[in-house]
């Protein structure tokens, strides 16, 4: 067979711009994610990272995939979150406290002033004035814990506490592919 | 129907396969007992069918009905694992997890519980709807058996071999609507005053982690648990207890 | 009981010889038990757990069941509701004559929130599903007896004082107990005076054979809202092997807006117990039952005074009419706040003494019924036709309405008309003619069938009331151009929601999923994500529901989606996705305790 010239000029993919949060999660699934281990070269000539702990960039630029871990405890989270969807093209909810709540959201059943009044007021052994802080640099609690896709639209959940790290491969490399992600046994787990 | 070994006068077809069955059997008992997998949550072959979780919920030519309380009949033709219908189950799981409070990580009975096996099967990835976090406190009164009213899906297979198998009726019912929960039968309503025991077909045949026995922690490994061997779907691993 | 006296609710101890009396009275049947925790209640006000503990003895139960069917129950209380309980009928209707502002009003005067009890036990004031009284509302019921209609602020003024200086219910003006029956239209049934015992007579006259013979030349349809013909349930029922066979009369008249039987029962109730011989005697059968709806506690004395009447005239007990073995009797089962007990294996269940879930089906009541023997479920209309037939025969009911909808039909009229209450008419009737009768204008739509039934918008009204058209159960509730039929949906969807009897999970959790995505429209908080979100509990719910209500649940939400779809844009807040909650109230807890109010501690909305 002879070559044709292609119908449109083929061009390089562009390398897809990604940025990741740890909302009210205590950073596990990220560590997780590092544990796709070399793996991490093979992907870093497909994407290019954006806000991140990975980069240390503080504010989420244009991106096309956003991954959220962990859950809405306080405005600052909500507010990030918004950036985040604002941002991102793709936003992903991973793992447990992004998708449920998780362990923050245990606290859901106890009254949040409550807690306060105990942390900070009533328990034995606080030094004389001490009070709950109202430092206006401080984000507020939120009265519960929420997961995320209560504030925002989330296009994909990724569970697992955390997701196996080739959980996180399959995941993003189907989606890097542009196939719908499926998990599947063995990979899709809550725990 | 497509040619088959059974007896025309005694099979179904369930997605176009034909199901041989005996008198008296419902949809999923023969469905199941033919190796297929018809997901269900609240119906378990040692107990009578009961019909309250309704992820069994198939179409018998054209009409929806629980598969587990349906009774099988010559010549039906049962639609189970349509888009349409995986579709519903996939809702109504979301729905059980939402309407309790069900944090895998911290569950003992994680990677052996049946509703947790059916979500992954249906392809769950995420709860759906908003969370309702109920407020439902623990019972650890009794030495040997706890209590986690979070993870109930109201399946009563508790009520049901508390007293038909162990004639004890410490189980039962209460309230009404999304306030319906399970009680125990004991003048404080705490277990610790009943006299179940761990030896009780009650103790064991929770499939989710409400009825627990203590001083038993995560004993095996994950990676080895139930389901993360097999899936729900497989023969002989349909039945989480 | 005879009179009851004034407002029994204590906190103090329960009197043991009174529950002894009663249990003894009840012959510790644990069959009872609903009826014996509605009369020990009545005595105390409310169920302490341990004299739930001591009819469990009793009867030979555990304390769990006990518990368990007390708390099944929206009329039966575990903890101490007031002296006086007084619960605000919430139907749509009600809502129309402005409930909500004399509730509040109400609340006020006594210094009680809504839900709660005032902390001198004195007074606990809430809302309450249709009571059946839509023609004559607002109306509340006291202490899960006495009903008072037409409030108004002046009335609601005077129940205030009433409270406040304890004077017993049945010492209120009586007048304002009064019920009229507002029959507007009457035909056949409510037209034709009947002599109590004719077609008793004429159904002996027959024999059994030829009396089901004309039930099933009537092609009477049952008047429930199912329309199973009246004339097969009899012939299954008959047919069905049994030790005994039961007559039950479902006047559990629980769908919102339906208030027929209520007037049936008041003022026709003779043609109605004729019925239930008439089908005793077709299918065998020696005990009936009728299955009151606790809203209607006020008419036992009425219906027991009916029965002791025909007792005496040998319309019912032994021999009736002279007939040797011809024996037949019928008891009252009064039910306590259950919707799903319209259902008639559930109403079964009740009537055992259950928690009121729906049965596996089949096996049907007709085979497997009260007890597990051979009964025989119809609503109050139904013997009421089938008295009518027992008399003219078959053939004259078929020859009136339509030929799939024979004969009669009587419909609850209530909401935006000048002439609210009851109209019969033979079946095929248009809703215009309804309409243009009860002096409706400007009606944009009819809830017909009550909120299991079906939304007609006003390019529909030509359509005619039958089986093969818009079928019905007997509310019409007319909605003219002011109203808002999101309002209305959103009233139903909470109805359900309140009525889920909580068995199964599409209806347990989709009803309150439902509730909360329709209070998140009307809050303003909607997009229409949630207006999918609605579409898709409503398939679902259409399909997986263990029974009628469940799947039924969302029929409002369906029909004013569909004819009154701007009514549910309006209120998108946007097209996108909308929180599932108010971000900034969410901060409420933390601002309040910090005492911040800077910019900060604020979630302003987005955009």
């Amino acid at each position: 067979m002879t070559t044709l010239a292609p119908l449109y000029p083929t061009h390089q993919p562009r390398k897809l711009k990604v940025a990741t949060v740890s909302l009210a999660g205590c950073f596990g699934c990220h560590m997780s994610f590092l544990d796709i281990d070399e793996r991490i070269l093979e992907l870093i000539e497909h994407v290019e990272f954006d806000r991140s702990p990975l980069t240390d960039i503080k504010h989420v630029g244009h991106c096309d995939i956003g991954l959220i871990e962990g859950g809405l405890c306080n405005s600052e989270n909500v507010e990030v979150l918004r950036d985040f969807r604002k941002h991102c093209k793709t936003l992903v909810a991973v793992g447990a406290c992004a998708i449920n709540g998780g362990l923050p959201a245990q606290r859901n059943h106890l009254d949040l002033g409550e807690i306060l009044q105990d942390v900070y007021g009533s328990r034995t052994g606080m030094s004389a004035g001490s009070a709950i802080p109202n430092d206006p640099e401080l984000p507020l609690p939120l009265n519960k814990v929420h997961p995320i896709h209560e504030v925002v639209h989330v296009d994909y959940f990724l569970p697992g506490c955390p997701p196996p790290a080739d959980a996180f491969w399959r995941f993003l490399t189907d989606l890097m592919a542009g196939r719908t992600p499926h998990l599947g046994h063995g990979l899709m787990h809550y725990d | 129907m497509s040619t088959s070994t059974a007896t025309p006068d005694a099979s179904f077809t369930l997605d176009g396969e034909d199901v041989p069955f005996r008198p008296g059997e419902t949809i999923l008992q023969a469905a199941q007992r033919a190796g297929h997998y018809v997901p269900h949550l609240c119906w378990h072959p040692e107990f009578h069918p009961h019909g309250s979780c309704r992820v069994c919920t198939v179409k018998v030519n054209g009409r929806a009905g629980a598969a587990c309380t349906v009774q099988a009949a010559a010549g039906l033709a049962v639609e189970s694992s349509t888009d349409e219908l995986n579709a519903h189950r996939k809702t109504l799981l979301q729905m059980l997890f939402v309407e309790g409070n069900h944090f895998c990580p911290s569950c003992e009975k994680s990677g052996n519980c049946l509703l947790q096996a059916t979500a992954y099967e249906a392809g769950m990835e995420g709860p759906h709807f908003e969370e309702f976090y109920p407020d439902r406190p623990v019972d650890a009164s009794h030495p040997d058996i706890l209590l986690d009213f979070d993870r109930c899906i109201l399946c009563e297979l508790c009520v049901r071999a508390s007293a038909d198998v162990d004639g004890r009726n410490i189980f039962a019912i209460a309230g009404h609507g999304i306030d319906t929960h399970l009680v125990v039968n004991s003048p404080s309503g705490k277990l610790g005053d009943t006299d179940m025991t761990l030896a009780d077909r009650a103790a064991s045949i929770c499939p989710v982690g409400v009825i627990l026995p203590k001083r038993r922690g995560f004993a095996v490994p994950i990676g080895e648990r139930r389901y993360d061997v097999k899936t729900v779907a497989e023969p002989g691993n349909q039945e989480a207890s | 009981m005879s009179t009851v006296s004034s407002p029994a609710s204590t906190a103090g101890p329960w009197q043991a010889e009174a529950l002894d009396a009663l249990l003894a009275r009840r012959g510790r049947d644990p069959h009872a038990l609903v009826q014996i925790l509605r009369e020990a209640q009545a005595m105390h006000g409310w169920l302490p757990r341990d004299m739930q503990a001591a009819i469990a003895d009793a009867l030979g139960l555990t304390l769990a069941h006990v518990e368990g069917v007390a708390s099944f129950y929206r009329f039966f209380h575990d903890r101490p509701v007031g002296r006086y309980r007084v619960l605000f009928s919430d139907n749509i209707t009600d809502r129309m004559l402005g409930n909500e502002a004399l509730l509040l009003d109400l609340c006020r005067r006594l210094g009680v929130q809504r839900g709660e009890v005032r902390a001198d036990d004195r007074v606990s004031i809430d809302f309450a599903s249709c009571t059946g009284l839509c023609d004559q509302g607002p109306a509340l019921l006291v202490n899960h007896h006495h009903v008072v209609t037409r409030l108004d602020a002046a009335r609601v003024a005077q129940i205030a004082a009433l409270i406040e200086s304890r004077v017993p219910v049945d010492e209120w003006p009586a007048d304002w107990f009064a019920i009229v029956d507002n029959v507007q239209r009457a035909d056949v049934l409510l037209g034709t005076p009947l002599q109590p015992g004719a077609a008793i007579a004429a159904a002996l006259e027959r024999g059994a054979d030829s009396m089901l013979d004309e039930m099933k030349q009537s092609n009477l349809r049952g008047r429930g809202g199912a329309g199973f013909a009246t004339g097969q349930k009899w012939s299954l029922c008959r047919a069905a092997p049994g030790a005994e066979h039961y007559v039950v009369c479902n006047a559990d008249e629980g769908e919102p807006g339906t208030f027929k039987d209520r007037v049936l029962l008041a003022s026709h109730a003779d043609p109605v117990f004729e019925g239930m011989t008439v089908a005793a005697l077709v299918v065998g059968a020696r005990r009936g039952l009728v299955y009151l709806r606790g809203e209607y506690r006020y008419l036992l004395e009425h219906l027991e005074a009916v029965l002791q009447r025909r007792r005496e005239q040998h319309l019912l007990g032994a021999s009736i009419q002279g007939r040797a073995g011809f024996d037949f009797d019928i008891e009252i089962h009064v039910g306590a706040g259950a919707y799903v007990c319209g259902e008639e294996s559930s109403l079964i269940e009740s009537l055992e003494g259950k928690r009121g879930t729906p049965r596996i089906r089949p096996p049907f009541p007709v085979e497997h019924g009260y007890l597990g023997q051979p009964t025989t479920v119809n609503n109050v209309e139904t013997y009421c036709a089938a008295t009518h037939i027992a008399l003219n025969g078959g053939v004259w009911w078929a020859g009136i309405g339509t030929p799939r909808s024979t004969g009669t039909k009587i419909h609850s009229v209530s909401g935006d008309c000048e002439r609210p209450g009851i109209y019969e008419y033979p079946f095929g009737t248009s809703i215009t003619r309804i309409l243009e009768d009860c002096g409706a204008r400007d009606t944009q739509a009819v809830q017909v069938g009550g909120p299991s039934g079906v939304c007609i918008s006003a390019f529909e009204f030509g359509r005619r009331i039958a089986f093969e058209d818009v079928p019905t159960a007997g509310a019409f509730m007319v909605f003219d151009r002011s109203r808002d039929m999101f309002e209305v949906a959103r009233n139903f969807a909470h109805f359900f929601a309140h009525e889920s009897c909580g068995f199964c999970t599409p209806c347990r959790v989709g009803t309150a999923l439902v509730a909360k995505r329709m209070d998140k429209l009307a809050a303003g908080h909607g997009s229409r994500h949630d207006v999918e979100v609605l579409f898709e509990l409503d398939k679902l719910m259409h399909t997986a529901t263990h029974c009628g209500l469940g799947g039924a649940a969302c029929n409002p939400l369906r029909d004013t989606i569909a004819k009154f779809r701007p009514a549910y844009e309006q209120r998108l807040k946007s097209l996108h996705f909308e929180p599932a909650f108010d971000l900034d109230a969410e901060l409420s807890i933390a601002r309040a305790m910090t005492h911040r109010d800077d910019p900060a501690s604020h979630l302003e909305t987005e955009r």
